[in-house]
């Protein structure tokens, strides 16, 4: 008993707790302060930076599995092949780093989108495991073509390139705070668009299929297109965060295609929050940071990781911001 | 040609192998709607078990036991956690085992360290038959001919017993099926522990093959899910047919092109993705 | 507090939620430690604790940590304590990367060591040269490292691919034939060890066939019929750790052993022990190999050893060990942690014969920056008087003249700007 209509029916009854736009103020002032406040927590820029890629990859991935209710397991394939389009364009093609990202996103948004049109009549755990194999096409693909991908080893011998707007060139190739403005500035981008088509009638339409498919069917909502369109744009945004990973290692290796970093994907949207815009992005936060320390002191590192996903799943399915929203709706 | 020849049976003691892996998968996939992320590591845990069950029971002793004890742990954990998701978005039910994934296969390097294993085998089973077929050792046709009786008693189990019955019942509808009166919260437990038995016998079949390490489990899953996506879901008949195809195309490819032989399994199901859908023996709508 | 107050307007207010602050990363971040006193000298160490490769990178941890304890209780490192900080590449290069930045930005580390897997251990190469931290590469084998891709500040510890091939290959030849088949996993350190054997086998006239395997292969009987039909003299197992037990476990299920050799490069202590008894066997380097009964500073090093961590020693604990003497010797000799004056001082440098752990002089070749040792060559064999006397060393080659000359390997140091 909930469509959209309803939604924003009580949306608009109920105003939140918190206005919107100091919520969005706390976020960016945050992002923005990042590499000052980070390592007093005991953190470094690399991992700020770290976490803006993977939140944009988690968001993006949000956008099919929150809000149109569609199970992708394999988005680390897109993700993954964003960062071989970029490594393989700055290696092969040109030192451009405004091309290699533009070549990425490509290559990652179009595979989706053709993979999309096979698999989009299939539903939750069918289409996750199509989505999972087909990632890994991709993986075993660039681990076993050495000459061209590097293999096993991973794509190597390519690095950022200072990008020049005539006279003015700003130079990313050192790391440090520069890049991370560099990645927060792309990642702005890139959050602007996602959160208008969020508000958009198109988004307005997934959220009707996610809440009711078949209702959505009858008010002529043309589901599988829209389903297939939403896959579409989500590998696009999470391919554009793997060009942004490639860049930020100046590397790309086959476990960026790996199915188990398209688990980590989907449990930081649902630890943050699958139902709301930026839980993904405090899921990734979290999840990096703890990742981070939790393997520094431990070996068994993966023990405590797999334990995360088991308390995520069973006792905070709705995560950490759908925690607060539902207690605010109570 | 006799290469050719030889590698057609060499395909098909692998495929047999991915059979009895993808078979477990299976069950729990169409009765719970499932994806088992740990069926790998269930199976590393059976290997496991049977090399510390070994000294003391003997290798056909830890044959039989290994896997009714992985029956067993499946059985809390499908009691303890799985249960709980059921009635779930999918999405939960994929984290609980991906993540549960993680945790065994750590206890399994905690408990019995990182090195490889080997599972020690009665002496004539690891002679070949003959100079002749010196690449078919007793131990393969015994693999062989253990994944032929435990399918060919799986399949009697479906068809002939009550229980059995209504598993097959439930993966068709499993709404009907629990309104007729029928227990379906013991139906899947039962069900997912014959899944955990199936993996753990597996395992203790490939240790004898490739030895124990606490990531065997993670190469054979995916074979195991292209076989299903390729049999077609639903169908365990296709199931069989999916792993006995992959084992056949990973190993001939292996005499042309040795380095694809683990890409070609994705082809074939990228081939079936686009031509036929729901797979070669999958039911129209299974899986939509 | 009083002073604080005159300075800056503050107020006990924030000076609490500071101090609570300061409390929360003492808690969150265990390796901060108090400014007060003098700091230990840090030595990160990225190895892949998890993933195929765990058991080389486990023995090497050991080893890096029993180094630590002894120089510690020799006096440290320039008179200071010294501190290894462990984290785990999980056998992937971008999780290797981050923890490199990591130890070097928040944990200012003097030294890098890592990792076993040659992919990683460049990709690291790449951030400890931007850095300009020393760098020691314990235990990846790919030629590049000390060749073409060779830096100042990267140093290697275990031998090359080609030292290792051109070191056995006269052996195999002259012991059972020139006609040779290759199973070789199908990435570059597998190519680059497969190239070193072509060229030191055709250059004695030799010919071969060989497969290239998926690195993670597990049934080698499609390769093994071919290697059947092919009939060589020897057959050589490149495969790595797990996959080169498995295959080993095959060929001798099939009764090959009676028709062809068995031989390769390496195949470790960590390895030998995981195969039943029938597959241990065949002809290889050690690149190091704890029984030395004439030597008697190994006959100590490894009865202390196996005192203090209950395992005899291999070649892996022997690169962890010689990795964290090294930086110490570098330490001493330059009288500095400054990443380029170690780098200097570490060239050519002769390594003493408790740390070298073997006859002859061992030091590191300042054309390349590669350890030059011996290297061990013998047979593999099930364990004789002991569960680790699984080899019998036939003969030293000496890694300099297997290494060849440093023109030959390419590389061409570019000091540090």
């Amino acid at each position: 008993m909930s469509t959209d209509v309803t939604i924003a029916a009580v949306a608009a009854a109920r105003r939140p707790a918190v206005p919107r736009w100091v919520t969005l103020v706390v976020i960016w002032a945050l992002l923005i302060a990042a590499p000052y406040w980070l390592p007093l927590l005991g953190g470094y820029t690399a991992l700020a930076g770290r976490v803006l890629v993977f939140g944009l990859a988690a968001m993006g991935l949000n956008l099919l599995l929150g809000f149109t209710g569609v199970l992708s397991f394999g988005h680390a394939a897109y993700f993954g092949l964003g960062a071989y389009g970029a490594g393989l364009t700055l290696r092969y093609l040109v030192h451009s780093t405004p091309l290699a990202m533009l070549a990425g996103t490509l290559l990652g948004g179009l595979a989706g989108t053709l993979f999309g049109l096979l698999i989009v009549r299939r539903r939750g755990v069918y289409f996750a495991m199509c989505t999972i194999a087909f990632g890994q096409l991709w993986y075993y693909l660039a681990y076993s073509w050495n000459d061209f991908t590097g293999g096993f080893d991973g794509l190597r011998d390519f690095h950022r390139e200072p990008i020049g707007f005539g006279p003015l060139t700003l130079d990313i190739s050192e790391g440090g705070t520069r890049f991370y403005f560099f990645l927060l500035a792309i990642f702005a981008v890139a959050v602007t668009l996602l959160g208008l088509l969020v508000r958009s009638p198109f988004g307005h339409t997934l959220r009707a299929i996610r809440e009711n498919e078949r209702r959505a069917r009858f008010l002529a909502i043309p589901v599988e297109r829209q389903i297939w369109l939403s896959f579409s744009i989500s590998c696009f945004f999470t391919a554009l965060a793997g060009t942004l990973y490639a860049l930020l290692n100046n590397f790309a290796d086959p476990l960026a295609l790996h199915y188990s970093l398209s688990g980590y994907f989907v449990v930081m949207c649902v630890m943050g929050g699958m139902r709301t815009f930026w839980g993904p992005l405090l899921g990734a936060t979290v999840f990096v940071m703890l990742q981070d320390y939790i393997s520094s002191m431990t070996v068994n590192w993966m023990s405590f990781v797999g334990t995360i996903f088991v308390l995520v799943v069973l006792f905070f399915p709705r995560g950490l911001l759908g925690l607060r929203r539902q207690r605010g709706e109570t | 040609m006799q290469l050719v020849l030889f590698n057609v049976t060499n395909g098909l003691i692998i495929g047999a192998f991915y059979v009895l892996m993808a078979l477990g998968l299976s069950l729990i996939l169409n009765l719970s709607n499932v994806i088992n992320f740990a069926h790998g590591n269930f199976l590393a845990l059976g290997g496991y078990l049977a090399y510390t069950l070994t000294p003391t029971l003997g290798y056909w002793g830890a044959l039989l036991v290994a896997p009714l004890l992985t029956a067993l742990i499946g059985l809390a954990v499908e009691r303890l956690m799985i249960r709980r998701v059921y009635n779930r978005d999918p999405v939960y039910s994929l984290l609980l085992t991906f993540g549960f994934a993680f945790v065994m296969q750590d206890i399994a390097r905690y408990v019995w360290g990182p090195n490889g294993l080997p599972l020690g085998l009665p002496d004539f089973l690891s002679q070949p038959i003959s100079a002749e077929l010196f690449f078919v050792t007793w131990y393969r046709v015994f693999m062989v001919f253990v994944v032929i009786v435990v399918v060919l008693g799986l399949f009697a189990f479906l068809r002939y017993t009550r229980v059995g019955v209504r598993i097959r019942a439930g993966t068709l509808d499993l709404e009907t099926v629990a309104s007729l009166g029928v227990n379906i919260s013991f139906l899947r437990t039962f069900n997912f522990a014959l899944g955990c038995f199936l993996a753990g016998l597996s395992g203790v079949l490939a240790a004898g093959q490739i030895g124990l390490n606490p990531n065997m489990g993670d190469d054979l899953l995916m074979p195991s899910f292209i076989a299903i996506i390729v049999g077609g879901v639903g169908s365990l008949i296709g199931t069989l047919f999916g792993g006995l195809l992959i084992g056949m195309a990973a190993a001939l490819t292996t005499v042309f092109y040795p380095s694809a032989s683990e890409a070609v399994i994705y082809a074939i199901m990228m081939l079936v993705l686009l031509f036929r859908p729901r797979g070669f023996m999958g039911e129209e709508g299974m899986m939509s | 507090m009083r002073k604080l107050q005159l300075s800056w307007p503050v107020d006990r207010r924030t000076i609490l939620k500071t101090s609570a602050a300061i409390a929360a990363v003492q808690f969150t971040s265990p390796y901060i430690l108090k400014a007060r006193g003098e700091t230990p000298v840090r030595i990160g160490m990225v190895n892949p604790l998890t993933g195929v490769l765990s058991a080389l990178a486990q023995s090497e941890v050991d080893g890096a940590k029993y180094a630590e304890a002894e120089i510690n209780k020799k006096g440290g490192i320039l008179g200071r304590q010294v501190e290894l900080l462990v984290e785990d590449s999980a056998n992937d290069v971008g999780t290797g990367v981050q923890k490199t930045r990591k130890l070097i930005d928040r944990d200012n580390v003097n030294a890098i060591i890592g990792d076993v897997n040659s992919g990683i251990a460049y990709a690291m190469s790449q951030v400890t040269n931007e850095k300009k931290i020393f760098h020691i590469v314990a235990g990846g084998h790919t030629d590049p490292i000390t060749g073409t891709n060779c830096k100042w500040n990267v140093f290697r510890v275990c031998n090359t691919t080609t030292m290792d091939t051109s070191a056995i290959t006269p052996e195999l030849v002259k012991k059972f034939g020139k006609k040779w088949f290759f199973i070789t996993p199908d990435y570059a350190y597998g190519h680059s060890l497969q190239d070193g054997f072509v060229k030191a086998l055709t250059k004695l006239g030799g010919t071969f066939e060989g497969d290239m395997l998926p690195i993670n292969n597990t049934d080698f009987s499609a390769t093994l019929i071919k290697a059947k039909t092919f009939k060589p003299n020897v057959l050589l197992n490149n495969m790595g750790g797990l996959t080169q037990i498995n295959c080993m476990k095959q060929f001798t299920q099939f009764g090959m052993q009676k028709e062809m050799a068995l031989g390769g490069a390496l195949f470790e202590l960590e390895s030998i022990k995981g195969c039943p008894p029938d597959a241990q066997a065949g002809w290889w380097d050690m690149e190091w190999w704890w029984n030395q009964p004439n030597v008697p500073e190994v006959v100590k090093f490894v009865a202390d050893y196996r005192a203090a961590t209950k395992k005899t020693p291999s070649a892996r604990d022997w690169f962890g060990y010689v990795s964290m003497h090294s930086v110490r010797l570098a330490a001493d000799k330059a009288k500095s942690l400054e990443g380029p004056k170690l780098a200097k001082a570490l060239e050519d440098l002769e390594l003493p014969p408790d740390v070298a752990l073997q006859p002859g002089k061992v030091r590191y070749r300042a054309g390349d920056h590669e350890l030059m040792p011996n290297i061990f060559i013998g047979e593999a064999h099930p364990p004789k008087s002991g569960p680790d006397d699984v080899f019998t060393v036939s003969a030293l080659i000496s890694g300099e003249e297997a290494a060849g000359s440093v023109a030959d390997t390419g590389c061409k140091m570019v000091e540090p700007s």
